[in-house]
């Protein structure tokens, strides 16, 4: 019997009936998240209920020395929720509830399972919503936002999940019910929380902050004929004092895919779509879309929509968020990536795009998040044609290379996961990356929860260099190292 | 099961809440994405396990998952061919192959249904008892509704007035034996609107049961029939109102590719839903107030596989003193699903509960429903909640009531 059977027979009688998954046809159903390259079927997937039986789960893998890897909706496009082979999947898919909702005091209390997009529902006819809106929102559930620090549209203005989570029950690695608040004196934990993609623990519930709907919003939509007017667009909006609450660019190709998906009927023969969103106060808005509307016409619009209706809004914005399933109608595979650099670098580095477009011969369609220069390059490559993945692949890593050359960063909001790890030795020095660990250490000293992930090496924790007696057999087998 | 179409799907989940299994179970394998996932598998070389066959079952087929699909997976036509693919290559136990054998030699033919008016009235107070021997049977036994008296139709019902179009008059298996009321109020509607009615008398079933189980051929038997019958008619337009029906003869050019000759008379067969026709016609005739709160029930095979969704809405709120009420979750099907609440009972039962629920907390006094499946099925789900004071017709029934001036009162059925 392996460890991961005894585990297995154990995690059984610890849960009800169906919540252990164990039919191999089943566990494939599991193998990745939204980021298909990346697979490995679980040696066993749980579907808990409540914290306690999250935690149980969690001390019984701690019993056995058994990595874990929590899993939302499975939506992630880092791999940061991709299973261990030989761990356990704790799916939160069944903690689903909205606890508590709590206008006076503008929070709601929900289960790590609940949707994006539900807990804006469930408060939206009180004039309030969840303000974090990643474009998967109707399906990504809050503790997968929790683990990823997930952004969306909207964040430029309002911020990212951080900016929104008031409170989080956790189960830490070694399967302790805390809670951790942004009130806490001391070091902000739920800060180091949020956004470490599932290496501190797993979320069991959260508290989220509620905004009150804006009185006045206003999308503006501005066709260029080429992605250079319309970054300039982006510029001299951000340049005048305005913070919309979200601008959006599209390409040419990102618009075709948008069109084929769901005929979104973009000004035809645009080179580059700009989305502006404006919300506040009536006056400021209307202020604030008079210099906007004269901006893009200064830049080169050659056709600006103005919506006048929550579904002309709504017709807007569908095209924008569903772009990236949508380049399925147009390439047989993708990559999206996601990188961030400062605005003002962004046409040196869609200028770079374009070289290595022409240099691999790989289409690439951009849609990002301009007013916070976050880019989510979609590298278009057909799978059956030999070698096309890898070229892809290169492509998709050198747009990294190109955004920390302009001071950027390797990820925007999708996260490290798996994908990315190998990319941080790039963007940190060797002293950044042993600081990091020492945090992880501090919670997860035997290293089981989400290994693999963030990190691009295996290291061990809790052994200081120079005291050890002879090589750790890891160290020795090259698949660790220590520091 | 197409690995072109399998291909389409770039796992990104968008289907996932949309899917009524895997809002009921929160499980990966009981999703679309999860689905297709499983048939990756099994085109991949893993065999069709009982496992496997057990998730295909489980979907409803009810396609909100193709409604919420941004890169335009045909998650319909593939799970068309993974249950014709389960009914060849699965083994399924004893029991489930006669409950299956005893539901497709009665529900696709009508005289068959109406010998069985006895003795399903009998079966309601012997629920308990067949629920011990089988599920299904029990499901089958609460979902009858009281058979009402036979109406008989003549096979041409003449304009009321100038004449605007002629169409045919799918009558419906299901349709034709439990709500036969509503034949009779389609024909009216149709009339007082200016369409000449023919309505073939020897029509047959129309395959969708057939068909959205992975009965495969006698799926083609059916639809070309029916393609002959209508063909012969002579019609502008083949009206249908039942909304499984019309979304499988839809489909039919699909369901006869392979026949030379066929699939091209199949695209020429001018199937339309009642509401969607209607609207296209526009209307004349004059519609009398109808002081009533309805909610409006949207079947899954109306707005989802075929996106009939405002066209009903627009009908019902063209009528004066009607109020039209929001279904919440309306996209969610309620769990019947053609023969799923036979063979599915329990999660079936779930469903129905969570869409009754819904119905209730709308206040109306009337639900409009236009898929007999769904009628039948949310009635007895209102039969179980035991409170409220609902009546259920269809669309078709409420547009004769405005259009003859009757009193709302009398109009649909209560199901307690």
């Amino acid at each position: 019997m392996t460890e991961l059977e005894r585990l297995t027979a154990r995690l059984t009688a610890a849960l009800p009936p169906d919540a252990v998954i164990t039919d191999p046809v089943r566990l494939r159903t599991y193998e990745c998240d939204g980021l298909t390259v990346h697979r490995a079927t679980p040696g066993v997937v749980v579907l808990p209920e409540t914290a306690e039986q999250v935690a149980a789960v969690v001390r019984l893998c701690g019993d056995h020395g058994v990595p874990f890897v929590a899993r939302g909706s499975g939506t992630g496009l880092s791999g940061g929720a991709l299973p261990r082979t030989d761990g356990v999947l704790i799916v939160t898919s069944r903690m689903r509830r909205i606890i508590e909702i709590d206008i006076p005091n503008r929070r709601a209390v929900v289960e790590p399972g609940v949707t994006n997009l539900a807990i804006t529902e469930a408060v939206r006819d009180r004039g309030y919503y969840y303000a974090p809106d990643p474009s998967s929102q109707q399906v990504c559930s809050i503790g997968g936002n929790v683990a990823e620090n997930s952004g969306g549209a909207h964040c430029l203005k309002y911020g990212f999940t951080v900016n929104h989570v008031l409170a989080a029950e956790i189960v830490t690695p070694d399967g302790e019910i805390v809670e951790l608040s942004a009130h806490d004196p001391g070091y902000d934990l739920l800060g180091a929380f949020i956004g470490s993609e599932g290496t501190l623990g797993i979320a069991t519930k959260i508290t989220v902050r509620l905004s009150r709907a804006p009185e006045a919003v206003t999308t503006l939509l501005a066709a260029f004929t080429g992605i250079e007017a319309g970054g300039q667009a982006v510029s001299a909006i951000i340049a005048a004092g305005v913070v919309p609450a979200a601008i959006e660019m599209m390409d040419a190709l990102a618009i075709e895919a948008a069109e084929a998906a769901v005929h979104c009927r973009y000004p035809a023969g645009a080179g580059a779509v700009l989305i502006v969103e404006l919300d506040g106060p009536r006056a400021e808005v209307e202020h604030e879309f008079a210099a906007v509307e004269r901006i893009c016409r200064d830049s080169g619009a050659f056709e600006i929509r103005v919506a006048a209706s929550a579904e002309e809004r709504a017709a807007i914005w569908k095209g924008r968020k569903s772009a990236f399933a949508a380049v399925g109608r147009i390439s047989p595979a993708y990559i999206v990536q996601d990188g961030v650099v400062p605005r003002t670098a962004l046409p040196r580095v869609l200028a770079g795009i374009d070289r290595l477009q022409e240099e691999y011969g790989i289409r690439v369609a951009n849609v990002f998040h301009a007013g916070d220069g976050n880019l989510h390059p979609l590298v278009l490559f057909d799978d059956a044609v030999p070698g096309e993945a890898e070229r892809a692949e290169d492509v998709s890593g050198r747009i990294l290379d190109l955004c920390i050359e302009h001071g950027g960063s390797i990820t925007g909001e999708h996260g490290v996961g798996v994908d990315k790890a190998r990319y941080m030795p790039r963007m940190f020095t060797g002293d950044d990356l042993d600081t990091m660990q020492l945090v992880r250490c501090a919670f997860d000293p035997r290293g089981l929860a989400n290994p693999g992930k963030v990190f691009p090496t295996p290291r061990l924790c809790g052994e200081v260099p120079g005291v050890r007696k002879g090589a750790h057999p890891l160290v020795e087998a090259g698949i660790a190292e220590q520091f | 099961m197409d690995p072109e179409l399998i291909k389409d799907c770039v796992h990104c989940g968008f289907c996932l809440p949309t899917c009524p299994t895997y809002v009921l179970w929160g499980e990966e394998m009981d999703s679309p994405r999860g689905r297709i996932h499983l048939m990756g598998q099994h085109v991949e070389g893993t065999p069709l396990t009982g496992v496997m066959a057990g998730h295909f079952d489980a979907c409803l087929g009810c396609m909100a998952c193709v409604t919420a699909c941004p890169s335009g997976v045909r998650y319909d036509r593939l799970i068309e061919q993974t249950r014709a693919v389960v009914e060849r290559e699965h083994v399924r136990p004893p029991d489930e192959v006669a409950i299956r054998a005893l539901v497709f030699a009665l529900f696709p033919y009508r005289r068959r249904l109406r010998a069985m008016r006895l003795p399903m009235r009998l079966a309601r107070r012997l629920r308990a008892f067949l629920e011990r021997v089988h599920p299904s049977l029990g499901a089958m036994a609460e979902l009858a509704p009281d058979a009402p008296r036979p109406v008989r139709l003549p096979p041409l019902v003449r304009a009321r007035r100038r004449r605007r179009a002629r169409v045919g008059l799918l009558t419906g298996c299901v349709q034709g034996e439990f709500f036969p009321q509503v034949n009779a109020a389609t024909a009216r509607v149709l009339a007082l609107e200016g369409c000449d009615v023919v309505i073939p008398p020897r029509q047959g079933c129309c395959g969708a049961l057939s068909l959205h189980s992975g009965r495969e051929d006698e799926a083609k038997r059916f639809a070309r029939r029916t393609i002959e019958t209508f063909e012969r008619a002579g019609v502008d337009a083949v009206v249908v109102n039942a909304a499984g029906c019309g979304s499988s003869m839809k489909d039919y050019a699909e369901v006869l590719a392979g026949e030379p000759g066929w699939a091209a008379r199949a695209r020429a067969l001018p199937t339309r839903d009642l509401a969607e026709f209607l609207t296209e016609l526009g209307p004349v005739a004059e519609r009398h107030p109808l002081p009533v709160t309805v909610a409006y029930h949207d079947a899954c095979h109306l707005a989802h596989a075929q996106g009939v969704r405002a066209q009903p809405r627009a009908l019902l709120r063209a009528i004066p003193g009607l109020e039209l009420r929001e279904i919440e979750e309306s996209a969610i099907c309620c769990g019947s699903a053609g023969t799923y609440n036979i063979f599915q009972p329990e999660a079936a039962r779930e469903l129905g509960d969570r869409k009754a629920e819904r119905v209730l907390a709308t206040g109306a006094r009337l639900l409009v429903s236009a898929n007999p499946g769904c009628t039948m099925q949310i009635a007895a789900a209102v039969r179980r909640a035991g409170k409220g004071e609902l009546r259920i017709a269809h669309t078709a029934e409420v547009l004769d009531a405005s259009l003859r001036g009757l009193d709302p009162g009398m109009l649909g059925w209560s199901p307690r």
